[in-house]
């Protein structure tokens, strides 16, 4: 088993048009920035994707915003793209807004075979515009669907050619659970490592649910806020 | 002393000992750099880690380590990352004892806005519904009113709502208010200010606690 692709290009080579996708990462951090530059230039048209963000005018999934690639879109935080307000005003793309914690473990129940779950968050405010609203032991809850897709493209830190990934710090977020969502997932990787290097214990994502594995070497991973202190001080959050 | 700094050190004090605690963008966030020597708290960012450190010394900034503000942050020893689905399950499990955050508008009955303004850009909620609707206690701190003098403490909220009934304390830099089943309770004053000042300032009638503290920052 190899499950190792040559290069980005064709790790993305039979996603057509129409197609859900799914996008890891938060923010710009832990996104999979080959990947997305690979379905750029393959300029596919009418998707639907799911992503907590989309990405920055001009960076990540704001790259595949500005293309017109993206039919509609489910997200938790959309506030760093200009473009796409412009966009959805114009009808261009349908855009679905879901709290975080929904968006993540929507996903979640997809990938474990859950088509729906009760969650306190959004009852009584516009998310809970047209869905089911039951009471356990006096609590209001809001019905929420799982999310599956065609394809995740996910960025990890270390894999294997069997699939086996671990993530690196907060770059993790949502990839985990996109992995397990998708009919195919493709995962980019920072270091490809030989079978059994990776600490069984530590494996986050078992390699059953990556269907692709590709090697990433050169990722800007760019900065959204790059936030400091100086040296001369303790705390400054 | 600057305002939001007021409103920061105040809710500081909110901390205990051995606390959970997720902080949201702005004000919130300055909380963390009034906590106590002698109390041990960790912080909580919804994307996925807690044990958040202080922003990282000019030069070690990591792109794989951010706040769920997407600010560049450092690592404290024992801190831990998980999944975001892991984290919102944290939350929504009601293992976060506290959540502190901003507000557009709150109201008499805890009713909070703070994501969306009609006729705006369109943001979104991240994780604030998340947080208000599962947290053990949500306290807002913010500003007492607009920047031109309007209540953003009301009889009941205008603005699209990001949780009904969640918010259990505001913090701004003239009040602390208890919000109560029998409507919001006037628990401390700032020094520079006075009840008639508070009231006129505040869209919602508000019962005075006897004896009325003043605020210490």
């Amino acid at each position: 088993m190899n499950k190792v692709v040559d290069s980005f290009d064709a790790a993305v080579a039979d996603i057509q048009d129409g197609s859900t996708i799914m996008l890891g990462g938060f923010g710009l951090c832990g996104i999979p920035e080959g990947l997305i530059a690979a379905l750029v230039a393959r300029n596919v048209r009418g998707l639907h994707t799911i992503s907590n963000n989309v990405g920055v005018d001009g960076f990540g999934t704001g790259l595949m915003l500005e293309a017109g690639m993206i039919a509609s879109h489910i997200g938790s935080y959309v506030g760093e793209n200009k473009l796409l307000e412009e966009m959805v005003i114009a009808g261009r793309v349908a855009l679905t807004l879901v709290p975080q914690g929904t968006l993540s473990e929507r996903i979640r129940a997809g990938g474990a075979g859950i088509p729906a779950f009760y969650t306190p968050a959004g009852v009584g405010t516009v998310v809970a515009d047209g869905k089911e609203v039951r009471e356990f032991d006096g609590r209001q809850y809001l019905m929420e669907r799982g999310l599956t897709a065609d394809f995740a493209l996910i960025k990890a830190w270390k894999g294997d050619r069997l699939g086996n990934l671990i993530y690196r710090k907060t770059a993790r977020n949502f990839n985990p659970m996109m992995a397990t969502a998708a009919g195919c997932t493709i995962a980019e990787i920072e270091e490809l490592v030989e079978v059994g290097e990776l600490e069984p214990d530590a494996v986050v994502t078992p390699g059953i649910y990556v269907q692709r594995v590709v090697v990433g070497a050169h990722s800007e991973k760019r900065i959204e806020r790059r936030t400091t202190r100086p040296r001369s001080t303790g705390s400054a959050l | 002393m600057d305002v939001r700094e007021i409103i920061a050190r105040r809710a500081a004090q909110e901390l205990r000992d051995g606390f959970y605690v997720n902080l949201g963008i702005g004000i919130p966030t300055m909380v963390a750099n009034y906590v106590g020597p002698e109390i041990e708290v960790i912080l909580q960012s919804e994307n996925g880690m807690l044990g958040v450190g202080p922003y990282p010394f000019a030069g070690d900034e990591d792109p794989d380590l951010i706040n769920a503000g997407k600010e560049t942050i450092s690592e404290l020893p024992g801190c831990s990352y998980f999944s975001s689905a892991e984290s919102f399950a944290m939350i929504r499990g009601g293992h976060i004892n506290l959540s502190i955050l901003g507000a557009l508008e709150v109201d008499r009955q805890g009713n909070l806005a703070n994501w969306m303004v009609p006729g705006k850009m369109v943001k979104g909620m991240g994780g604030a519904m998340d947080l208000v609707a599962s947290a053990r206690r949500v306290i807002v701190a913010m500003e007492h009113a607009t920047r031109r003098g309007e209540p953003k403490i009301l009889e009941a909220c205008t603005l699209p709502l990001t949780g009904v009934k969640v918010v259990d304390t505001i913090i701004t830099e003239l009040a602390v208010i208890q919000v109560t089943a029998d409507g919001l309770v006037l628990e401390e004053i700032s020094t520079d200010t006075s009840v008639e000042e508070v009231q006129r300032l505040t869209g919602a009638a508000l019962t005075i606690r006897v004896p009325l503290k003043r605020m210490v920052v």
